[in-house]
């Protein structure tokens, strides 16, 4: 086994960049070198994606393979770990040369740190949590062998996109965000997205807006949803429970509408407001609009 | 169809930050006054599985679970809503099993129960969230997997399955068998169970097994807990100033602007 670190790359975003960080600042911590295998998502298949991984990565034979926490890396991590004989661990904020990942447990209310036990270590991070790459040397490309499986079990026949455009929430500077107190979807088109497009943010939402069908799922954040860093995130009519919070910890600042003084959210805010948000964002979007004129 | 869908009981994952300790020397949370309840994807696994019976007729849904004793509530409970068969493997051994040896301990009882047309696992827990299971017991059993699943339909001898993705969703052709693990949408909020049913669940027979009658090895060779700890973070709130609601709303939109403004 080498020292090398692999690292698998779905997307070309904020989020390749900061895996791409890791990489280089892991295998200079090991002493070994970084390899990139981009891979296109729109030509993911499961099965064919994981055969054709696992050949390259038996070639390179690397101790760490590093990839991003979006569905297609959850998905192939823990297979391609099994594969190749090695450990994986998720959802990772830290990862140092002794193969220990730290991660968030309990639903955010816990942090804990995985020491791995077998290698290479097959860890998905909260790539957006770690800064890019110094530039010092670029990892060098792999080309995956393309491996075809004869008789894949499974195909991916339909893509649908569901998102705001083309931005991406995981890249947004400001969030408006909605929850149960909202109270409908009503309260999302007519009051919170005009207030978002005033704001020049992107909206989301808790689970259990998402869960009531209001808004779609891809606005979920939290544990289970997306993991958002802007500048700036405003919660309304979400109490800040710790799984959505999970979702948020890397933002810079919290804000809160909500009509309970001791909602948990307002013990993660600079600022916030105790009242109904049905009185407060109509008058507020009034002012944002005088006072930008 | 043979379905069999795996179910986790663990901590109530819903117990507010406040009350929430852990026991750092154990490196697991401490149980307080906190219930213990069926990991909610594990639900939304069997709901899954139920509305799928519900429109593909002939099908016979068995809930596994692995852990302490006390699982059989999730057990009984996954009866009442109507699954048709239970099994408990008791773990005696391991109160840390790691990912894989879950994974192990499942497929050997899976291959002990029948054969299975799918397994349906919840997408991750809401205790330790490590989100491995339906991957690797896939792996052990050497079939493909399919992740985030939210509904299931029959198409010929294939399935038909919707799933999320972070920009929208796909929809996925399989060969049973497969793997699925489950997430959850509007749609498979689990059922509750009728009283009547929940005494009957109390009647119906459990299949038990140990990890010795399966012939697994317990012992953490994956990965081991290092370290267990709350983090601290509090920030301090201000409350925007003012008498009236114009004036605190005022106060609020100059902060948002300062903010924003900024950027
Ligand atoms: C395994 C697991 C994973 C989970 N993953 C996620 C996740 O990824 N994301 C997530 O968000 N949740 C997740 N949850 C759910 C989470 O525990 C909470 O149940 C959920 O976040 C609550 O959503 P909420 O704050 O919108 O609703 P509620 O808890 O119902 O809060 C509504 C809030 O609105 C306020 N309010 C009501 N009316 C008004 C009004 N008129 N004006 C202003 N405020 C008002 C109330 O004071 C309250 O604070 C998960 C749970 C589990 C168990």
């Amino acid at each position: 086994m080498s020292n090398d670190v692999v690292i698998v790359v779905f997307s070309s975003d904020r989020a390749a960049e900061g895996l791409a960080g890791a990489g280089e600042r892991l295998a200079s911590a090991m002493g070994g070198r970084v390899f990139e295998i981009a891979i296109d998502p729109a030509e993911y298949q499961i099965e064919e994606c994981l055969t054709a991984l696992t050949e390259t990565c038996r070639e390179l034979n690397p101790r760490a393979i590093l990839l991003s926490n979006d569905t297609y890396s959850q998905e192939i991590a823990p297979r391609l770990a099994h594969r190749l004989g090695g450990s994986a661990v998720g959802d990772g904020v830290a990862i140092t040369a002794e193969l220990r990942v730290t991660r968030q447990v309990y639903g955010g209310k816990a942090q804990a740190v995985i020491q791995l036990k077998r290698t290479p270590a097959v860890v998905w991070l909260r790539a957006r949590s770690f800064a890019p790459a110094s530039g010092g040397q670029a990892p060098s490309p792999v080309r995956t062998g393309g491996a075809p499986v004869l008789h894949a079990q499974t195909r991916i026949v339909e893509r649908r996109r569901e998102t705001q455009g083309e931005a991406r929430l995981e890249d947004a500077r400001v969030i408006v965000s909605g929850g149960r107190g909202i109270g409908g979807p009503e309260g999302f088109s007519g009051e919170l997205q005009p207030l978002a497009r005033l704001l020049g943010a992107q909206m989301a939402a808790s689970r259990a807006a998402c869960d009531a069908g209001w808004v779609p799922l891809t606005w979920q954040v939290g544990q289970t949803g997306k993991k958002v860093a802007p500048d700036l995130y405003l919660a309304i009519g979400i109490t800040g429970a710790s799984q959505h919070m999970a979702g948020i910890s890397e933002a810079k600042q919290i804000a809160a509408i909500n009509i309970d003084r001791d909602a948990p959210i307002f013990k993660h805010c600079r600022f916030g407001i105790v009242e109904d948000y049905r009185k407060v964002v109509p008058l507020l979007r009034q002012k944002l609009s005088a006072i930008q004129r | 169809m043979n379905i069999l869908v795996c179910m986790k009981q663990i901590l109530d994952p819903e117990v507010p930050a406040r009350d929430f300790r852990v026991d750092a020397l154990h490196k697991e949370a401490e149980r307080g006054s906190a219930n213990l309840v069926t990991n909610i994807f594990c639900e939304n696994a069997l709901e899954t599985a139920l509305q799928f019976r519900e429109r593909a007729g002939d099908v016979k849904i068995t809930v596994l679970s692995f852990g302490a004793p006390s699982a059989e509530d999730s057990l009984r409970k996954a009866l009442a809503m109507k699954a048709d068969a239970a099994a408990l493997v008791i773990n005696e051994g391991n109160p840390h099993p790691d990912p894989l040896t879950v994974a192990q301990v499942l497929a050997a009882a899976a291959k002990r129960l029948g054969s299975f047309d799918l397994i349906l696992v919840g997408r991750e827990s809401g205790d330790w969230g490590a989100g491995q299971t339906g991957g690797l017991l896939a792996e052990e059993l050497g079939w493909p997997c399919l992740s985030f699943v939210d509904s299931i339909e029959s198409a010929g001898g294939k399935v038909r399955v919707k799933r999320q993705t972070e920009s929208g969703f796909e929809i996925v052709e399989a060969e049973p068998p497969v793997v699925l693990t489950i997430t959850n949408d509007e749609h498979n909020v689990p059922r509750i169970p009728k009283v009547r049913d929940v005494m009957m669940a109390h009647r119906q027979p459990l299949t038990t097994f140990n990890t010795a009658d399966l012939g697994v090895d317990v012992s953490s060779r994956y990965y081991e807990v290092a370290q267990l700890s709350i983090p601290q973070k509090e920030s301090h709130c201000e409350f925007v100033p003012g008498d009236t609601l114009d004036q605190k709303v005022d106060a609020l939109a100059r902060r948002l602007l300062e903010v924003t403004a900024a950027l």
